[in-house]
């Protein structure tokens, strides 16, 4: 595995807050790797060092195999970058903005090439001022992509934008991957990581709570089935639950919620019962788990630890 | 969005790497439309040392400036290049860096393969070109509006001018620093600025001032370039004090840019 970034025992801190608090991770050349998180769980702390904006109070970071930081003349070339928060001169075109971003980039595209990519060809003679949020952030993009960077990181890369263009830019990522650029992205929206990632850590309080591929950190979690008996049928009548795999459930009125780490089984002895029964199940929902819900029991769980 | 240009050149095409030139460059070019769309900054940079020069001029003519061989035109040209220098450049600069940042453009330009030094001189290019062209101009109108001899020294005023350029590209940063808004930007600039035009010999020349006054006065960070612009203009330098003021203006530029290293915040302050 051709290693492209790779973190060992990472800290940073600010102030006496810890803001990482050693974490240790890698991303293969071609990976798309999520970094999720909530507010303050330490998301953009890392990627700052990744970038080599900050150095790291302690633990070792290598992008390209470099030292991010100190020898940023040689990796800064091969690496696109789309912050959080990041601004252009307002008072400047759209046009104007790319080129003097190009004029700043190693083998840069041209600048037609670069708005085109983010749509925004339409808009190069706008001022940035005039600009909505969400053309403002693939005006970052568009910057981030002009030299063709190898390794790309991106910070919230669809904060602000509807939902068509956040599925344009879902796609544009996807391109670029399939095109063996390494992407490294933070996001609060679940939905992306889950259509985009190739692997993920969640990370809270400045740990790396959970990594793994996206359906191994989904599958560790339990699955759920719930419906509502009819009026004419008593919760009694179940048959018995832990047989069917179970592992735990809960009723509310007839509501019956149940939790399984096998849905295909439970979900296949549940219906075989309720056609032999001859019941029918109301409101009948199956699902697996959602990496929302991994997200939040991850979360709820660490938080309750620390209140411990 | 449209399908995607590899994300790398195929391998037999040279990828052209960037150079410290052409990344200033970019920066000058799109700063200099940002000047130019500024009509306080344009204003500011292009009408003030005109007028400075216009309203100096009754307290030059009050001047004693017998045995001091100096004269009005001595006196009052180099102080209004020195004028030129400060609102173009050093004014400018504070507000033009307190901009930038507070607009998350130089946290944003920081990312990229531009390095630290190139973005702040890279944005100063137009303010120099500015001052230096209306430094120019001013010379040769004033020249012939006060019937004054052209420059005794023309070397000395080069000296002098282009180390100035670099002494307040330095304080403008090193100034802004210091400065937390783009609004506290119209205030900061006036401490130095004050303190340079009245003790630096901008328009009351240090020849005039009494003993501790001159001694102190010579001191000051922009008096070793009034030194070189005036003895630009009378050609009363010697060889050896050439060079003293032109080393006491890099060492004070030095001090400067040791402070901005030290000092210079890339982000607004939260």
């Amino acid at each position: 595995m051709d290693t492209v970034i790779e973190t060992v025992g990472l800290r940073r801190s600010y102030r006496g807050f810890d803001a990482v608090r050693g974490i240790d991770f890698t991303v293969a050349r071609g990976e798309l790797f999520a970094l999720l998180g909530t507010n303050g769980a330490g998301k953009t702390s890392t990627l700052e060092i990744l970038e080599g904006q900050a150095t790291p109070t302690g633990g070792t970071v290598r992008v390209l195999g470099r030292d991010p930081f100190r020898e940023r003349a040689a990796v800064r070339p091969r690496i696109g970058v789309m912050l959080q928060e990041g601004g252009f001169p307002p008072e400047l075109t759209v046009l104007e903005t790319v080129r003097m971003w190009a004029g700043c980039t190693s083998g840069a595209r041209p600048a037609d090439e670069a708005l085109a990519l983010t749509n925004l060809n339409h808009r190069r003679k706008v001022r940035v001022k005039q600009l909505s949020g969400g053309e403002r952030r693939r005006l970052d993009l568009a910057l981030a992509l002009l030299g063709r960077p190898e390794v790309l990181f991106l910070d919230e890369p669809t904060t602000g934008l509807d939902a068509q263009s956040r599925r344009d830019t879902w796609e544009l990522i996807g391109e670029l991957k399939a095109q063996g650029t390494t992407v490294l992205l933070t996001t609060h929206y679940l939905e992306e990581a889950e259509q985009l990632a190739d692997r993920l850590a969640i990370m809270h309080r400045g740990l790396i709570a959970t990594t793994g591929r996206v359906a191994d950190v989904v599958a560790e979690r339990p699955s759920r089935i719930s419906f509502e008996l009819p009026g004419d049928r008593l919760l009694g009548e179940l048959p018995p639950l832990a047989p069917m795999g179970v592992t735990k459930h809960e009723t509310e009125g007839r509501t019956v919620r149940l939790e399984t780490r096998d849905l295909q089984r439970t979900a296949t002895e549940l219906l075989t019962w309720a056609q032999h029964a001859g019941v029918t199940l109301h409101a009948l929902d199956a699902r697996s788990a959602s990496l929302e819900e991994a997200f939040m029991e991850i979360a709820k769980n660490l938080d309750n630890e620390e209140t411990r | 969005m449209t399908t995607t240009a590899p994300a790398r050149p195929v391998a037999t095409t040279a990828t052209v790497r960037s150079g410290p030139a052409s990344r200033m460059a970019a920066l000058g070019r799109a700063e200099l439309a940002l000047l130019v769309r500024s009509k306080a900054a344009l204003v500011t940079a292009l009408v003030l040392p005109a007028t400075m020069a216009v309203s100096m001029r009754g307290l030059v003519k009050s001047l004693d400036l017998g045995g001091t061989g100096l004269s009005i035109a001595t006196v009052l040209v180099p102080g209004t290049l020195a004028m030129a220098l400060f609102f173009s450049i050093y004014t400018n600069l504070v507000g033009v860096y307190v901009t930038r940042r507070e607009s998350l453009v130089l946290k944003r330009l920081r990312t990229g393969e531009v390095r630290d030094w190139e973005i702040l001189a890279g944005g100063a290019l137009p303010a120099v070109l500015l001052a230096l062209v209306q430094c120019v101009v001013l010379a040769v109108g004033l020249t012939v509006v006060l019937d004054a001899s052209a420059p005794a020294a023309p070397h000395l005023l080069v000296l002098g001018l282009v180390t100035g350029s670099l002494l307040l590209v330095a304080c403008a940063a090193l100034t802004a620093a210091f400065t937390r808004t783009a609004e506290s930007a119209q205030l900061t600039f006036l401490p130095f600025m004050l303190v340079t035009i009245a003790g630096s010999g901008l328009f009351l020349p240090r020849e005039v001032l009494p003993g501790a006054a001159a001694d102190i006065s010579a001191w000051l960070p922009f008096s070793p370039v009034m030194d070189l612009l005036r003895g630009g203009w009378t050609g009363d330098l010697g060889f050896v004090d050439q060079g003293r003021p032109v080393l006491a203006a890099l060492a004070w530029t030095a001090v400067a840019a040791l402070g901005v290293r030290r000092w210079f915040r890339w982000s607004p302050r939260h």
